[in-house]
């Protein structure tokens, strides 16, 4: 059984191909970690998993049903969810705010035209829970511009789970953050995957963060699947050295 | 390094901390408009203009301030309000509900329809198609000598009294009960414009505004949603045009002119497009201002867009905006 069946994606723009016939098979509960140079074709990856754009070739397969051509409001309501590297929050908006219409979303109500009504109460639940969750309920009710970067960040993993995602897919969680803030976003993570069994798909730079996380490692480089395996693996991986880790810092 | 500082950059507007206070005043003011404009100098006509552009300042607000979405061409479905109302009294009925359903209904669809096909245009593009539509329409009422009069305009109806059974009421000539009667319509709009902007879709509209990929990644059409904003806005431009016409017992292809659409942005923007009420408050200064100016002056609108310039550089969140601001802080 595998959450997630990316079958031979080459994405190309124009005459540049970014993604050339990359496969990833991801189980229920797992936590993979796509690692790769900068211009590796990471995020391109990522956009087509998550329905960004559509792959020139090759198909995606998400919870056993095809999903290589669907929209992404179509994908989200299937249960797939994700971040940016460039956080993507609703600046002049209370985190509160912010989660409810995650909420409001995924119970189905983006429709009502009034205000209140009977699923009020199972809202406001929802979102006390996702406040705690990611631990912004001191900053609920400030606008979500004003946060620092890392609980904009926090404010944008929350928002993605009020879905309740099958899969979870984060592209540089840690992007831009100071250690502290690494460690809190890090540690935000672990939970989720070890405490609430999420299927997370995540594109990270920090190697400690991937190290410790990850139970599998995807390695891309110029576009092409390097390498795949245990961070142990990969970390004795003589070609992944030579390419990527020798080089890289 | 480079997403912090995109994201610590973003201007970020302080909320009103009392917009209750404000629905307090502006209802105040709205009931005993008129006992007191006849005192300053001012008549009642005037106060049911600036209701009626006031209405369809907010009603454009809707798609502006809450959708973030720029539209050129409202005066299209606030002029085939008008004539909806205005065509329904002279050649249908003589009755003043049956013309303004007529008109919401004219100008809804119309913008129901033409929506349908630009929703999927952006930001100076979407402007620019709003504006051909509102031009379209324009010249049909223009040209379309035989049933709209042409440039000179539909003449020769009046509204008519309103009929509740057990009374009349005298709108024709009464201009208290006729300016009593377009808040009554004035606060049914707005209200069901406050609660839809309340409402869990009122809050994907908010959400579009904010970040549309977000909105779109967490699940919400935004085609469609943007199309019933734009739809709804409409209508409800509709009813202030049809409004308009009662009012004047007129209605003229002047009412679905650009230069009408550029008025109701100069509101909605003057008095504060992020504010609820921002948009009346900017109706209010303009048709004053119009009303004033243009009595000493043919150049009235160069006066007016002067004051523009200066709110738009001083006070960047309108002139509601800013003292919503002073008033409540952080």
């Amino acid at each position: 059984m595998t959450m997630l069946d990316v079958r031979n994606v080459t994405k190309q723009f124009g005459s540049l191909t970014a993604v050339s016939e990359v496969s990833m098979q991801v189980a229920p509960g797992e936590l993979r970690a796509i690692i790769g140079p900068n211009g590796a074709g990471k995020t391109t990856f990522f956009n087509m998993i998550s329905g960004f754009f559509a792959p020139t070739r090759g198909d995606i397969v998400f919870d056993g049903q095809v999903v290589t051509k669907l929209p992404v409001t179509q994908r989200v309501t299937m249960g797939m969810a994700r971040t940016f590297q460039i956080t993507e929050i609703f600046p002049e908006l209370s985190v509160r705010e912010n989660i409810r219409i995650g909420v409001e979303s995924a119970q189905g109500l983006r429709l009502q035209f009034w205000p209140g009504g009977r699923h009020a109460a199972a809202v406001n639940r929802a979102i006390d829970e996702a406040l705690t969750m990611s631990g912004l309920t001191p900053q609920a009710d400030r606008l979500v511009g004003e946060l620092s970067h890392g609980d904009q960040r926090a404010a944008e993993i929350a928002m993605a789970l009020t879905l309740k995602p099958r899969l979870l897919l984060l592209d540089e969680p840690t992007a831009g953050m100071g250690e502290h803030e690494t460690y809190a976003v890090a540690n935000l993570i672990r939970r989720l995957h070890k405490n609430s069994a999420y299927t997370i798909v995540l594109i990270e730079h920090d190697m400690r963060v991937v190290f410790n996380l990850a139970d599998k490692i995807t390695v891309l480089a110029e576009g092409k699947l390097l390498a795949e395996g245990t961070p142990a693996e990969i970390a004795d991986n003589p070609v992944v050295q030579a390419a990527y880790l020798g080089k890289a810092e | 390094m480079s997403a912090s500082t995109l994201v610590t950059a973003t201007a970020v507007t302080p909320r009103p901390a009392r917009p209750w206070l404000t629905t307090a005043i502006v209802w105040l003011v709205l009931l005993t408009v008129p006992f007191w404009l006849p005192m300053l100098g001012g008549y009642t006509a005037l106060a049911g203009r600036v209701l009626v552009l006031g209405l369809a300042a907010m009603s454009f607000n809707l798609l502006l301030g809450f959708t973030g979405v720029m539209s050129f061409g409202h005066a299209a479905y606030f002029g085939l309000g008008a004539y909806g109302a205005g065509l329904t009294l002279k050649y249908l009925t003589a009755s003043t509900p049956l013309a303004m359903l007529a008109g919401v209904l004219l100008g809804g669809l119309a913008g129901t329809l033409f929506g349908l096909l630009i929703v999927r245009r952006r930001g100076v593009y979407f402007a620019m198609v709003t504006v051909a539509f509102g031009q379209i329409a324009f010249y049909i009422a223009y040209s379309w000598d035989s049933l709209t009069g042409g440039y000179d305009g539909l003449r020769g109806f009046t509204r008519a009294p309103i009929n509740l059974g057990f009374t009349t009421i005298d709108i024709v000539n009464n201009d208290k009960a006729f300016y009593y009667f377009l808040l009554v319509i004035f606060a049914i709009a707005t209200s069901l414009l406050g609660l839809l902007l309340a409402s869990p879709f009122g809050r994907t509209l908010l959400a579009i505004r904010e970040n549309e990929r977000r909105a779109r990644f967490l699940g919400i059409p935004i085609e469609r949603h943007i199309w019933l904003s734009f739809s709804i806005s409409c209508a409800f431009t509709a009813l202030a045009g049809s409004l308009y016409a009662l009012l004047n017992n007129f209605a003229d292809p002047m009412g679905l002119h650009y230069s009408l659409s550029g008025e109701i942005v100069i509101m909605a923007v003057m008095g504060g497009m992020r504010a609820f009420w921002g948009p009346l408050v900017g109706a209010a200064l303009f048709v004053v201002l119009q009303d004033y100016i243009s009595s000493e002056t043919v150049n009235w609108m160069s006066f007016v867009g002067l004051i523009f310039v200066l709110v738009v550089l001083f006070f960047p969140r309108g002139l509601l905006g800013m003292l919503q601001n002073r008033g409540g802080g952080r």
